[in-house]
């Protein structure tokens, strides 16, 4: 039952991670335009150009075309960037990390500030705090992360400028560090000096990011967690003595969370997506700044591989989402 | 005070209602001593449920208690703090609840939910408090207590359900316990075995019991003493025994008589005639007239 | 019963005014923009360049919120940056909107294969990160309004086809198309009959919803310096500027900042009081 489940996901995940792959290609060669010539530099020579075509194929079927580079990628090669001239895949995963521990932030973030949001308009509702949560709430979700992180540089990097509100971490710092993890790192080898560093460059665009998520979780698991409250176990569990806050956290909470928890899935893959703006405006050295940096070079094999592996995070934390949903809920568990 | 459960003009409203608006409990008293069953019957709506509520201080929100005593073992749990309130209640009461298939957490196994009383608020220790779990799920006549507390409330019946639920009530011996129409969602089959069990511990260990229901059938079998309720009245107090033989009130007689005789299926529905509730809200009406008038709240 | 709550959310019932007016009043700027715009939002002087806003020291009269490091006068080049940001918002609103509904409406009613095919577009776009994907349309399609138009309905019909396409399954579920198809009506009369007008409220909710994406989709876009050509006055080409010289002249950035706050809230404001007041689904 599990096993099955498990197996139709997977493939579901490949068909999709296939989709993707068709629909970048198909973007990249088949729109309008010489696709040699928009892969050029500035300044290149017939030289240049004869090398691209051997390179890519492109003398080839469109379709051949597709199977030749597909085969790379399925064998981690996805081509030379042609600004630096190195390998695709390792110059994305390189940056990858810094994305990562971002989003990974970010999301931390929103969920402990939507569970307190949360748990705080479930333990005072029907009061005047309940309504200001919503109406915040609201507020929160209408604007975009692009908007929250311009009004946190102005706050943070302007009026009121405690922050650093570009880089991830002081230039002097990096040869401090042995990987690209470097806020894992520096936990790992408790630089809290490095920390500090790091915290101070990345709390801003992590929050711009978990603006939005931490309204949305503080708005469905409130939700979720009042409905839960009128519940028979809920009453029984107040008769044996136990008090608000212990009935909300223990009784309430695990059974009201599995919408919330499924909806953090998808959330998340939207707050990954809004790194790439978020890198930009904060010149964080991430996955999405390099997109934005190799769009404007025109450096096409780079935004294939980058998009590729945007895709392959996304439906991956689709699948994990949907086990962990699987694992968590007894239910089905045993189903 | 012999009562071990003393209610004594016990007044309710709805929160924010308009003045003038009916109470939903009207002055209610009630006694309940130790090892005594008494039964709490009227029409849905007519407020048993609120009353058993009442003691054991899980009122809905929008329910106000306006005046009025709740006596529990000699303490007005009326005049205590919220969280006084609630650590008397776990220690010394309980509910049997009416749906065994909404009433346990689908997400904690069997054993913590009977046992989290007894560690928590009673101060048992966890190995104390799991041996006590197993010998009344024994007691409550479960096959194999231990893996049932290994289990999750979906892996078992309704009717098993319910009895991991009287378990869980009399785990920490209560001296009261409340049980809320406990087998009015489980099939006719089973309810007669849960309402069997429950008279048999509820005599085993001289627990005072205050059994909601609507059908005097049942309170004829468990119950010694019965109020009946109407409109958050209590119209009649008296002994099970005096009340099969000679209803005192006509509210009462005509209950009674609309209650279906499985003895006689034939002898067809009787139901409450229509001068009886004329009279009977006649008298509840005065009754909330005097209660104005004297000036409590008016 | 007394709720604190809705005490607080009915004291902004007004909101539905609140936004609709100021994108009445953005309307009319980008409208009436050549004639009520105090300068020539391209004119720069270098002798006037880098001004602050009206009330603080310094500020020339004339230059309301003053001026950018070109000169340029930040009030003229937001009223002008008003029509780009409506004219795509309205474009490229509708555009998604018609090609994502039509999808959706299909996918739920028609299901089979047809469900199959724009589900698994779905998924596929959905492992896509949008402004990256905006980002490399763009890079494809070259600058230009167009492009920035083409982008969005790209990347966004998705949010229309998934929601319609859910809403226009549980119409088809209920029995009143169970009876017009027992009356004998044709499945496209039942789909455009029957089901559409059902989900017409939900799909004008998501039309505002998407306008104020499309506005920060293109503000994102100039930020980046891939909207239209940089001459002309965007609000996310202005905040770009503003944000290279934050220390300098807050202003170049801080002023067309609101007016995107403020347009995108609107919209979405607008989104949120239509949607309390007609649509019981998305509720």
């Amino acid at each position: 039952m599990l096993a099955r489940r498990i197996l139709t996901r997977l493939l579901t995940t490949l068909v999709t991670l296939l989709g993707v792959s068709i629909v970048v290609f198909v973007v990249i060669r088949v729109v309008p335009g010489n696709p040699i010539a928009m892969m050029l530099p500035p300044g290149a020579t017939p030289a240049d150009i004869e090398r691209l075509n051997a390179l890519y194929g492109f003398d080839r079927s469109i379709l051949a075309q597709y199977f030749i580079w597909l085969g790379g990628v399925v064998q981690g090669d996805f081509g030379t960037s042609i600004q630096t001239r190195q390998p695709v895949l390792g110059l994305v995963l390189g940056r990858l990390p810094a994305t990562l521990e971002l989003a990974i932030m970010a999301l931390v973030i929103a969920v402990v500030i939507g569970g307190f949001l949360a748990l705080t308009g479930t333990r005072l509702r029907g009061t005047a705090t309940e309504g200001a949560i919503d109406v915040g709430n609201g507020m929160a979700l209408s604007v975009p992360v692009f908007l929250w992180g311009l009004v946190l540089i102005l706050l943070f990097g302007v009026l009121w400028p405690v922050f650093n509100i570009s880089g991830r971490i002081s230039p002097h710092l990096v040869q401090e560090f042995h990987t690209r993890f470097f806020l894992f790192e520096s936990v790992l080898r408790l630089r809290f000096d490095l920390w500090l560093d790091l915290m101070r460059h990345m709390l801003m665009p992590a929050l711009a990011l978990a603006i939005p998520l931490a309204a949305i979780i503080g708005q469905l698991l409130k939700q979720s967690l009042k409905e839960t409250m009128h519940l028979d176990y809920v009453t029984l569990a107040r008769t044996k003595g136990y008090g608000e806050n212990h009935v909300i956290v223990r009784e309430a909470l695990r059974n009201a969370i599995l919408p919330t928890l499924t909806l953090i899935g998808v959330q998340f893959t939207f707050l990954i997506g809004g790194t790439v703006i978020i890198e930009r405006l904060f010149s964080y050295e991430g996955l999405g700044n390099m997109a934005i940096d190799a769009v404007i070079n025109r450096d096409l094999p780079l935004i294939q591989g980058i998009v590729i592996i945007f895709a392959l995070l996304f439906t991956v934390i689709n699948l994990i989402v949907d086990m962990l949903y699987t694992v968590l809920n007894p239910r089905l568990r045993h189903g | 005070m012999s009562a071990y459960l003393s209610i004594r003009n016990l007044s309710a409203v709805l929160k924010g209602a308009p003045k003038g608006t009916p109470r939903l409990l009207r002055s209610v008293s009630l006694d309940v001593a130790a090892g005594e069953v008494r039964g709490l019957v009227g029409e849905s709506g007519a407020g048993k449920s609120m009353i058993g509520k009442a003691v054991l201080g899980i009122l809905p929100r929008a329910v106000q208690v306006i005046e009025g005593e709740i006596w529990l073992d000699g303490v007005d749990l009326l005049r205590m703090t919220p969280s006084e309130r609630r650590r008397r209640i776990g220690a010394s009461a309980a509910l049997i609840p009416q749906d065994p298939m909404t009433a346990l957490n689908p997400s904690r196994r069997i054993g913590p939910q009977i046992t989290d009383r007894l560690v928590d608020i009673l101060g048992w220790t966890r190995a104390d408090a799991e041996a006590r779990a197993r010998e009344l799920l024994d007691e409550v006549r479960i096959p194999d207590p231990a893996r049932v507390m290994r289990s999750y409330p979906h892996e078992l019946s309704g009717g098993m359900r319910q009895r991991v639920l009287i378990a869980s009530a009399f785990a920490a011996e209560p001296k009261m316990i409340v049980a809320d129409e406990p087998t009015t969602a489980l099939d006719v089959t089973v309810q007669k075995q849960i309402l069997r069990l429950i008279a048999q511990m509820q005599a085993r260990h001289g627990t005072a019991l205050l059994f909601v229901t609507h059908d005097l059938g049942v309170v004829s079998k468990v119950c010694d003493t019965l109020s009946v309720l109407y409109a958050g009245k209590v119209v009649e107090d008296t002994r099970v025994r005096d009340f099969f033989a000679a209803p005192g009130h006509a509210y009462s007689a005509a209950l009674l008589a609309a209650t279906p005789k499985y003895t006689d299926p034939d002898a067809g529905l009787n139901p409450v005639p229509a001068a009886v509730i004329e009279a009977v809200q006649a008298e509840v009406a005065a009754a909330e007239a005097a209660w104005r008038k004297g000036g409590a709240h008016g | 019963m007394v709720d604190a709550r809705g005490m607080v959310r009915r004291r902004l019932g007004l909101r539905l005014w609140l936004s609709g007016g100021w994108l009445v009043l953005l309307a009319l700027a980008a409208l009436l923009a050549p004639w009520i715009a105090p300068h020539n939002p391209l004119e720069q002087d270098l002798f006037t360049s880098r001004l602050p806003p009206f009330w603080m020291a310094g500020a020339e009269p004339g230059y309301w919120l003053g001026t950018d490091s070109l000169g340029r006068d930040v009030l003229s080049r937001i009223i002008h940056g008003a029509r780009v940001a409506l004219i795509v918002a309205l474009i490229a609103g509708t555009a998604t909107m018609l090609i994502g509904a039509t999808l959706g409406l299909i996918a739920g009613y028609y299901r089979g294969w047809a469900d199959m095919v724009i589900s698994r577009l779905i998924d596929i776009w959905m492992a896509f990160p949008p402004v990256l994907f905006a980002i490399l349309l763009i890079a494809v399609l070259g600058t230009g309004l167009t492009s920035v138009i083409i982008a969005i309905v790209v990347i966004d019909w998705t949010r229309f086809a998934r929601v319609v396409r859910a809403e226009a399954m549980a119409q088809g579920a209920m029995d009143y198309v169970a009876s017009a198809q027992v009356a004998g009506q044709r499945r496209l009369g039942i789909m455009l009959r029957e089901i559409l007008p059902n989900v017409l409220p939900t799909i004008g909710v998501l039309l505002t919803l998407e306008m104020g994406i499309a506005v920060i989709v293109e503000a994102i876009l100039s930020f980046v310096n891939l909207s239209i050509s940089s001459d002309d006055p965007t609000w996310g080409g202005m905040i770009a500027e503003g944000r290279t010289a934050l220390h300098r002249s807050w202003w170049v950035l801080v002023f067309p900042l609101i007016a995107l706050f403020l347009t995108v809230l609107s919209f979405s404001q607008l989104g949120e009081g239509l949607k309390d007041r007609f649509d019981p689904v998305l509720r």
